[in-house]
């Protein structure tokens, strides 16, 4: 399957002893937006570490473009085009804003993506691109990090919940720069406890719970009673 | 004028103290790693010098451009080999493991080069001086080795804050997943921060050479000198480095004014004082 960018065959993931996903597989085609939905502790961002090669599984549980990843180190995986926004920004302190930037774009890929591409994107980050980066507002940092992600010019690009801990207006603005950034042709995985922003912002929806996947599905198709069924494992 | 000597000869001896730190402060602040074989590494790099000199009958100053690469390269496959594997959560196993190291290297030069001192010959320069106004000597030698120790801390200070390899150094020690997440293979970049401290150290153990004889069992010495300098100057502040070689150098030398036997003694009170008074040394780095 040519357009098929990353799919996930029974990934079963472990932190320690404890085994936090089961069996899970998903597939995302080029230039489509998945939402990964799912309550506290359902196994998501054990999912978004897994992909990234933060935590390392067997190599056939994971294909990229056709190819097995799943045992590859963080930084191979960045190479071939998978970038991260992590759960809760997660910038250098010890960096300024540029340098957060520039440090994103270290793997040297080619594509839309530099600087002065992202600040056109997020023209306040400009303004302050010598600032240290922990004194810029939450807003403001996430852009940093999502600008960082796409200074690699990544072809996949992975969101883990970003609105978590934002106001309502800033998670409005950053979701509503969403579409300008994928629309490049990227595809893109929206993790999202928020499942009204998450649907919208999709093509399909995912959900899981308790380590598996419990419901799949097309944004457009997916009733409210079968995702909270999915979501709580009850109604 | 003797004291005034005492205290312009210190700050020259600092200079030497800074270039033992600087690797140290380094590593603890790339990696949060203590290398207690610090200063086995700087007699090591001594010991090279010697073999280079005599070898091939060249000035110990110019066996720097051998020995500063071969150090380098002795870092960095430390690194990628042994230490890497002992970096974790846990600050204990890098700790043992450095240790074991300062055994292994001592025991080593011992079966090498016998326990015998040695002392490297620099020629002309070592008695070379100049003569200030107000019957003040300056050694070239010291004055040399200090200029080098400001040279070598402005080159980390600026590889630090304003290149590629001090961007990476800086955001793998922030955050070692999400560095890793930028393709930063964090195996690397600590492999790269060890054998940037010791090209250091090679200057600094070709120094030391040159300055005083030295044996195998001279590198403890030295990592407490380098330790007490940055600690006095504040963890992860390098300048703060050379300012603690320099107190600790000039503390020395009126300890030895005072009575010659009091050297090493001025050196540690002062050490234990800073430690008492501020904690977390005179000018800790401030973050954010």
């Amino acid at each position: 399957m040519p357009d098929t960018i990353l799919e996930i065959n029974g990934l079963d993931s472990f932190y320690g002893d404890f085994q936090a996903l089961y069996g899970v597989s998903m597939r995302i085609e080029k230039g489509e937006v998945i939402a990964v939905i799912g309550a506290n502790g359902a196994g998501k961002t054990t999912l978004m570490r897994s992909v990234t090669g933060l935590l390392q599984n067997k190599p056939e549980m994971i294909h990229y473009g056709g190819k097995p990843i799943g045992n590859l180190r963080a930084d191979q995986i960045a190479a071939v085009g998978i970038a991260m926004v992590p759960e809760g920004r997660q910038l250098f302190p010890s960096l300024s804003v540029e340098e957060n930037l520039v440090i994103g774009g270290q793997i040297k890929r080619t594509g839309p993506w530099s600087l002065s591409s992202v600040y056109e994107l997020f023209p306040v980050l400009k303004e302050r691109r010598n600032q240290a980066s922990t004194s810029l507002s939450g807003g403001q940092q996430q852009m940093v990090a999502i600008g960082r992600a796409l200074m690699a010019n990544p072809d996949l690009l992975l969101f883990d919940e970003i609105s978590l801990g934002l106001a309502p207006i800033i998670i409005k603005t950053i979701y509503d720069a969403l579409p300008g950034i994928i629309g490049s042709g990227m595809s893109a995985v929206v993790v999202e406890q928020d499942i009204v922003k998450a649907v919208a912002v999709s093509d399909r929806v995912y959900c899981l719970q308790e380590g598996r996947v419990s419901l799949e599905g097309r944004s457009g198709d997916v009733s409210r009673d079968a995702i909270s069924k999915a979501y709580f494992g009850i109604g | 004028m003797d004291w005034v000597n005492a205290i312009v000869q210190g700050i020259l001896l600092g200079g030497l103290y800074a270039l033992f730190a600087a690797g140290l402060s380094l590593i603890f602040g790339v990696m949060r790693l203590v290398n207690i074989a610090h200063g086995d590494l700087i007699v090591l790099a001594a010991f090279l010098g010697l073999t280079v000199t005599t070898t091939l009958g060249i000035n110990p100053l110019f066996a720097i451009v051998i020995v500063a690469p071969l150090m380098g390269l002795i870092g960095y496959g430390l690194q990628r080999v042994v230490l890497n594997r002992t970096l974790g959560d846990d600050i204990l196993p890098p700790l043992l493991v450095t240790f074991g190291l300062s055994v292994i290297i001592q025991n080593g030069l011992l079966e090498i080069y016998s326990a015998d001192p040695q002392k490297m010959s620099a020629g002309a320069i070592e008695t070379a001086s100049l003569n200030l106004p107000g019957g003040l000597n300056i050694g070239v030698l010291p004055l040399l080795m200090f200029i080098t120790a400001v040279a070598v801390i402005g080159s980390l200070q600026w590889i630090f804050y304003r290149s590629a390899w001090g961007r990476a150094f800086r955001a793998t020690s922030d955050n070692q997943d999400i560095a890793q997440l930028m393709g930063l293979n964090k195996s690397h970049v600590f492999g790269l921060a060890m054998a940037l401290a010791l090209v250091v150290v090679a200057i600094a153990g070709i120094f030391l050479g040159v300055r005083t004889s030295f044996d195998p069992s001279a590198g403890p010495g030295r990592l407490i000198f380098g330790f007490e300098a940055v600690i006095i100057g504040g963890l992860g502040n390098l300048w703060g480095t050379l300012i603690g070689g320099i107190i600790l150098g000039i503390c020395q030398n009126i300890g030895a004014q005072i009575n010659p036997g009091w050297q090493l003694l001025a050196g540690h009170l002062a050490f234990l004082v800073i430690l008492a008074v501020r904690p977390r040394g005179l000018f800790p780095r401030i973050d954010g």
